[in-house]
């Protein structure tokens, strides 16, 4: 059974979103996602201020099984991305949702958020998946 | 013979063919299984759960030679660079004996284990690092084809020594990435900045902690080359396999 918090919201590409206070969105891949790929040996990350669109794919991530590209959720700028993740790749399989955070991003709309889907939404792609 | 298990009807049918009008029998040993037990402790393992004469007997091999015990052949071989077992025996016993190796502490391991292990120990994998549109020259298995005595024939000897005559356009090398990142089978592999070869086996090594592949390059491909992954060229060193022998970093 995935772990999927509840606070949180989805996409159907398996990114996970928190609202933080200052107004910008956290960004990883989901518990379910980690799974699947392995062990992640490889993470590129964005540059810090490069700007994206909603389904960019600004991210990869990688295990020796397959190479993942990660997208932005909302239209925005990258405010801050987790350089942890350049020598210690696998905190993403430990920890998906807290140390294994990969960008942050300033939306150019604060709406778009509202927009993504929430936990319950993404337990039942999830489940689809599984079928 | 102990042949791929991917190719098997394949093998039998073109074993079956060359015998043809030979006094050779072909017998296929359905009835039997193989389990490879590999590691530091391999050997010490399967000793204990072999047990006495058996035991002593396996104790006795040298590297790459085989002992055959009452009901089962045991093999100082393996497809991991590892020391150990393969062990040969009947189907029927393969669970027990399965079992008894679990008991005796030996952790099952899977195909993704498999592959790490056998890249990290620079060794080919059909299908991926050789096929039927290569020959052995090309292949870094040169060492497996006894040309002497100069006048024995055997299948294929005329093509090959065709190739060495020509000269052998392309070998198979092993590449270390520089830069980080995973490298994959069929990567285009640049050398002076033109592509020029392919990656046929591409992995990250968990012992060394990078990514580590084999590809087929021109014969005169140098010491550094580049690698194309998604859309960048990335810069790795090109070694002679293997990359680990008995867990420690050769390269």
């Amino acid at each position: 059974m995935s772990n999927i918090p509840q606070e949180l919201r989805y996409t159907e590409t398996h990114e996970w979103i928190r609202l933080e206070e200052d107004g910008t969105l956290t960004v990883g891949i989901t518990d379910h996602a980690q799974h699947l790929l392995g062990d992640i040996v490889f993470v590129e990350l964005p540059e810090e201020g490069e700007e994206c669109a909603a389904g960019d794919d600004v991210a990869v991530v990688e295990s020796v099984k397959a190479a993942s590209d990660v997208y932005a959720p909302v239209t925005g700028e990258i405010a801050a991305i987790n350089t942890r993740l350049t020598d210690t790749p696998e905190l993403i399989n430990q920890d998906p949702y807290g140390e294994g955070w990969i960008f942050r991003v300033k939306p150019m709309d604060p709406e778009d958020y509202d927009a993504l889907m929430d936990a319950d939404a993404y337990q039942e792609l999830i489940s689809e998946d599984n079928e | 013979m102990v042949i791929n298990a991917a190719t098997t009807d394949k093998d039998l049918a073109w074993m079956r063919r060359q015998a043809e009008g030979f006094e050779v029998a072909l017998q296929v040993r359905d009835d039997l299984a193989l389990i490879a037990v590999q590691g530091p402790h391999a050997r010490e393992k399967v000793h204990q759960v072999l047990g006495g004469g058996e035991s002593e007997a396996a104790a006795a091999l040298d590297p790459f030679s085989l002992a055959e015990l009452d009901g089962m052949a045991v093999a100082r071989t393996g497809y991991t660079g590892e020391d150990g077992y393969e062990v040969m025996l009947p189907a029927a016993g393969a669970v027990d004996f399965w079992r008894k190796l679990l008991a005796a502490g030996v952790a099952p391991c899977g195909l993704g284990a498999r592959d790490t292990l056998r890249l990290e120990a620079g060794m080919n994998l059909y299908g991926a690092d050789m096929d039927e549109t290569v020959t052995p020259l090309e292949s870094g298995l040169a060492w497996t084809v006894a040309f002497e005595p100069a006048e024995r024939d055997f299948l294929g000897r005329a093509a090959l020594e065709r190739q060495k005559a020509e000269g052998v356009q392309r070998k198979l090398v092993g590449l270390v990435l520089e830069d980080r990142g995973v490298l994959r089978n069929h990567q285009i592999v640049r050398v002076a900045g033109e592509p020029a070869g392919e990656i046929t086996s591409g992995s990250f090594s968990p012992t060394l902690g990078r990514a580590i592949a084999l590809a087929r390059v021109p014969a005169d491909t140098g010491e550094t080359v580049e690698v194309e992954v998604r859309g960048r060229p990335l810069r790795a060193k090109v070694v002679k396999p293997p990359f680990v022998r008995h867990g420690k970093a050769l390269i």
